[in-house]
């Protein structure tokens, strides 16, 4: 592999990266710092895609539509917190397993109202960056990539600007590591976890119609990206959201090499590969609290 | 203890219900004329769901068709349908329950490769007539004397994507392929039959399935500068690569670009791409041009149009649907000229005549596919974005290979580009 | 012991009803959907010996399952080594693969070892993808041999194997349930430290589930390449493997050996049954609607549900309650 090879292959691999962590950084707030295993994470991407390609058919550019559909998904995203703590935190049953399954369950059955409702064809939107690119020299970087490199960078800044500058943002990080001493601070840790959520779910709209401007989307494309987004969290050490854009840059970057050089067929295993070495190594991540 | 014992007794009597509940054979309509039970799994979810949903509405138009003509020998024709969710492993337990529940007189295969490839070993045990349905080398191993594909295709169809290499002078290739099935069949032909025309591989990749960007290697292969870029990839792939290629450029070198990429047979892929095509040749089964006009096909596809529009389904309807009308009508010419449900005596039938269908009339050869196969190579020319009825004009996709189906030459593919 | 006899006859009764089953039903397609059934319920045992006892979720599951297909495959193309070769081989290699994830729980806990065994699967996955000897990613036919002397069609011998695979299964999780090593994994399940300094051999009683989990996967998977007579990576790591592991001891009930037969039975036929009735997207749709009213309705699975409803203790109380739990995955990976 050339040099100049290997440099574009690794900014291709930065971008990459910054949209896995821009797809991942819901999770990030969902499970790092609320400990919901929240597996249908990927399917409300999905459907914050469809929800970029309905509103595309009216002619609303696709991050528009995300950034439409964001309150949307917050309310969508308290329900279904209420729902979850209602019936697994409050009862104090195994959430773990039982929340596991019942997201799950959700993932199953929002891809199934997918179908029922757009049918099994891939979906596309237009945009007038989708197709373009921008030279730089003799290197050409995909637009559609670009953006996603941008949108991932505001969501992380403005989360992590959020989390640590705003009180209602301090109190979501302080339910993460103690519920008692918010609840005395007078607090309430269910609502707030249930916003948190809510911000969680709602990035989903926004990562959305990233994953639609990226590329075709189908309603079974939710499975294919459990494995990514969870690694993304997990590498980045729960709840960081610094944390989320470096790991997603790392996958992108491994994931980009690998598929330049000799053996692209081995891209996955060295992607994952890399997640069992941290977590064999350093359990908490690589930014981990 | 004697709870356990309560317990572990219904359990097992629970197992066997249940079991048996898919043992009860359907009862017979109550009806004068018993239906010709035509049988079939075809994919409605998972990856192939697409193509397969828009085939099934292929055969439910013939099936329409032949009972508003009176049916077969007097009787209605009934479909059996179930989904295999484009899951290998379920079509053994499908077929079985086709064959011996369902008690189905006919059996039509299920749609693509792998779906397929475990039902051969059950119909050759059963010594049953099986219509393939886009299967390919299904049976290149089992030989099974009653298996029929309709797929035009055969173990040489890259030829005529590598004979278009010689005119243009093109001395080196680039090979990029699915580590799956199909596109895995193809890229081996091309990796055999390179040094018969001349060609060295200056890059050969096969990419590990849900690849999300594809941009690393378009750049991999343009910094190679090849003449040739062959291309075998499925469906959210085929997008991804055309969308890579026309952001971040193959280079000038490349004249011939394409072959296996499936996808770009299917409406909503060609709508959504549209001039992004342009200069890209690839396989294709049926495109509008003239010599691919057969009795029946325009017919066909004006119905066609109708009704995919209400089912939601590939609005052109080129790909799967006319081939599996063809199904239904090889099956009906079959049973008709001889007046017998007989797999023998069909199979028969079919090996020896020639079946006139609405994709032109098929002779099948000693292992069940086409004995003059007819994978097409077509060139997308001036396509239009935004525009899904443009395709259904001629002069689109221009059949550039094989000869006989020739209805232009081939321009290289960054001119077809400007 | 006192528990042993009925359960002895209750497995016997059960080895005979299959054999004679196979002489008796005349219909090819019982056993075709008998044996799916079955298949489930070794791999719900075989996930609940980890996931229900010790509270340990492998989401890989699928990996175990075509590790022991593969094995089975690489066996019959090398040598073409009979079914019961293929069998032993295929637990051995899914256990030692079971082994591994074991090693992992030295370090990981909670969601963090669900991930890692994610990573294993998705490794496994590749690994077998560049695997050309076993058919890479073009997938392999495998052609049935002709059935022995007593059965009437192959499918039927399978069909008796995967029912002594679910005997043997159902037996070691009881087994395991009802002894020493069950107490060990359950109070490695509600508190892992106390169980820790109670003086619980917990790495080795961890080693060794996770052993016999990934070995009786391994077993659920040998005889799949002879059952479907083509195997290809991406239906053999299918994701509804792990799912279904894991959703059909959560529909039955985790607690006892009993509840993954029950889901395993419940969930397996009726996905069976909504495949060859409705057969459409509401096949995805029957998973997803059970899981999510069960996890809702019924926390403890269908046995917690009877026991509540007949408001008397049943097998799945004996082995208790799993403890509140809604904080245990607060501090995964901190250990």
């Amino acid at each position: 592999m050339t040099p100049e090879l290997l440099v574009e292959a690794v900014i291709a691999g930065i971008l990459l990266g910054c949209f896995y962590a821009a797809v991942s950084i819901g999770l990030s707030v969902a499970f790092g710092l609320l400990d919901v295993p929240h597996i249908a994470h990927p399917a409300f991407l999905v459907l914050g895609a469809y929800g970029a390609y309905l509103l595309g058919q009216y002619g609303l550019d696709p991050l528009l539509a995300g950034a439409v559909l964001t309150p949307i998904f917050f309310v969508c995203g308290v329900a279904v917190y209420r729902f979850y703590h209602a019936a697994f935190e409050k009862r104090g049953s195994d959430a773990g397993l039982r929340g596991l399954a019942f997201f799950f369950g959700i993932g199953f059955i929002v891809e199934v109202a997918l179908i029922l409702t757009f049918g099994v064809d891939q979906r596309m939107v237009e945009a007038p960056y989708i197709g373009k690119s921008l030279a730089l020299g003799d290197m050409r970087l995909p637009m559609r990539m670009l953006v996603a490199f941008a949108v991932a960078l505001l969501l992380t800044i403005a989360l992590s600007l959020y989390l640590s500058r705003t009180f209602t943002g301090r109190a979501i990080k302080a339910v993460a590591q103690d519920q008692t001493a918010l609840a005395l601070m007078g607090a309430d840790p269910v609502r707030v976890k249930q916003w948190a959520f809510g911000i969680a779910t709602a990035t989903c709209a926004l990562a959305g119609a990233l994953l639609i401007i990226l590329g075709p989307v189908e309603p079974g494309l939710g499975r294919l990206y459990i494995g990514r987004t969870f690694c993304v969290a997990v590498l980045a050490g729960l709840g960081s959201m610094p944390g989320t854009l470096a790991a997603g840059v790392i996958l992108g970057i491994a994931e980009s090499v690998v598929l330049t050089s000799f053996g692209a067929s081995w891209a996955p295993a060295v992607a994952f590969g890399i997640l069992l070495l941290v977590l064999a190594v350093r359990p908490a991540g690589l930014f981990g609290r | 203890m004697k709870l356990l014992r309560a317990r572990v007794v219904p359990g097992l009597g629970a197992i066997i219900a249940v079991l048996a509940l898919g043992a009860i054979p359907t009862p017979a309509p109550a009806q004068d004329q018993k239906p010709i039970r035509i049988g079939l799994s075809i994919a409605q979810t998972g990856p192939l769901g697409g193509g397969g949903k828009s085939g099934l509405l292929g055969l439910q138009i013939w099936r329409d068709d032949v009972n508003a003509r009176g049916g077969l020998l007097g009787r209605p024709v009934e479909l059996v349908v179930y989904d295999d969710q484009s899951n290998p492993s379920m079509t053994p337990g499908i077929y079985t329950k086709l064959i011996d529940v369902d008690k189905v007189d006919l059996l039509i295969g299920p749609y693509g490769t792998n779906p397929t490839a475990p039902v051969m070993p059950l119909v050759k045990r059963r010594d049953l007539l099986l219509i393939g349905n886009f299967a390919l080398e299904a049976n290149a191993q089992i030989r099974h004397d009653k298996y029929f594909n309709i797929l035009p295709w055969s173990s040489d169809s890259a030829a005529p994507f590598l004979r278009l290499c010689k005119p243009l002078a093109a001395k080196t290739i680039a090979i990029l392929a699915a580590d799956a099935e199909f596109a895995q069949v193809l890229a081996t032909e091309v990796r055999q039959e390179l040094k018969n025309y001349g060609l060295e591989a200056v890059y050969d990749q096969n990419y590990p399935p849900n690849t999300v960007d594809f941009s690393s290697m378009v750049r991999a292969i343009r910094a190679k500068k090849p003449d040739v870029v062959f291309v075998a990839s499925y469906p959210s792939d085929s997008t991804a690569i055309i969308r890579a290629v026309n952001e971040i450029g193959v280079g000038d070198s490349v004249k011939l670009f394409g072959g296996g990429m499936v996808g770009l047979q299917y409406a909503s892929i060609m709508e959504a791409l549209g001039s992004q095509l342009n200069g890209v040749v690839n396989y294709n089964v049926w495109v509008p041009e003239k010599t691919m006009e057969f009795p029946g096909m325009r017919d066909f596809l004006a119905r066609y149009r109708d009704k995919a529009k209400q089912a939601n389904v590939d609005q052109l309807g080129f790909y799967l649907p006319p081939y599996d009308y063809a199904i239904g009508e090889m099956l009906a010419q079959a049973v008709a000229a001889t007046k017998s449900l007989d797999h023998k005596v069909l199979a028969k039938y079919f090996r020896e005549h020639e079946m006139k269908t609405i994709v032109g009339s098929i002779r099948f050869g000693p292992t069940g596919e086409w004995a003059n196969p007819r994978m097409i190579y077509a060139q997308f020319r001036a396509i239009a974005d935004k525009d899904l009825e443009q395709f259904r004009s001629a002069g689109k996709q221009v059949i550039v290979a094989p000869d006989a189906f020739k209805t232009g030459e081939v321009v290289p593919f960054s001119q077809a580009r400007k | 012991m006192r528990n042993w006899n009925p359960f002895i006859a209750g497995t016997v009764a059960a080895i005979v009803a299959a054999l004679v089953l196979t002489h008796v039903v005349q219909n090819e397609y019982f056993f075709f959907a008998g044996y799916v059934v079955l298949q489930f319920v070794v791999l719900a045992t075989a996930w609940n010996i980890l996931g229900g006892y010790a509270g340990y979720v492998n989401f890989g599951s699928g990996a175990f399952f075509a590790m022991g297909a593969y094995t089975a495959v690489a066996l019959i193309k090398a040598w073409d080594a009979p079914l019961i070769v293929q069998l032993l081989a295929a637990s051995c290699v899914s256990g030692l693969l079971g082994f591994g994830i074991g090693a992992l729980t030295l370090r990981l806990r909670g969601i963090f070892f669900s991930i890692a065994t994610v990573a294993v699967a998705v490794i496994c996955e590749t690994a077998v993808i560049n695997w050309g000897f076993v058919g890479g990613s073009r997938g392999i036919a495998v052609i049935q041999p002709p059935p022995p002397a007593l059965f009437a069609s192959y499918t039927r011998l399978l069909f008796v194997v995967m029912a002594l695979a679910a005997v043997v299964a159902v037996v070691l999780a009881r087994y395991i349930q009802n002894s020493w090593i069950g107490r060990g994994l359950r109070a490695i399940r509600d508190d892992e430290e106390a169980a820790e300094s109670a003086g619980v051999p917990t790495l080795k009683l961890k080693l060794a589930t996770a052993t016999a989990s990934g070995a009786l996967m391994g077993l659920a998977g040998a005889p799949f390449p002879l059952y479907v007579s083509f195997l290809e990576p991406t239906s053999a790591f299918s994701l509804n493997y792990a799912v279904s592991a894991l959703a059909m001891p959560i529909i039955g009930g985790t607690a006892s050996w009993l509840g993954p037969v029950i889901g395993a039975v419940l969930l397996g036929s009726v996905q069976q049954i909504v495949t060859v009735t409705v057969s459409s997207e509401l096949n995805v749709l029957v998973v997803g609607a059970l899981l999510v009213s069960f996890v809702v309705a019924a926390p403890q699975g269908i046995l917690g549900l009877a026991s509540k409803l007949f408001g008397r203790r049943n097998a799945g109380d004996r082995a208790g309650q799993p403890a509140s739990a809604a904080s245990r995955s607060t501090d995964a990976g901190q250990s």
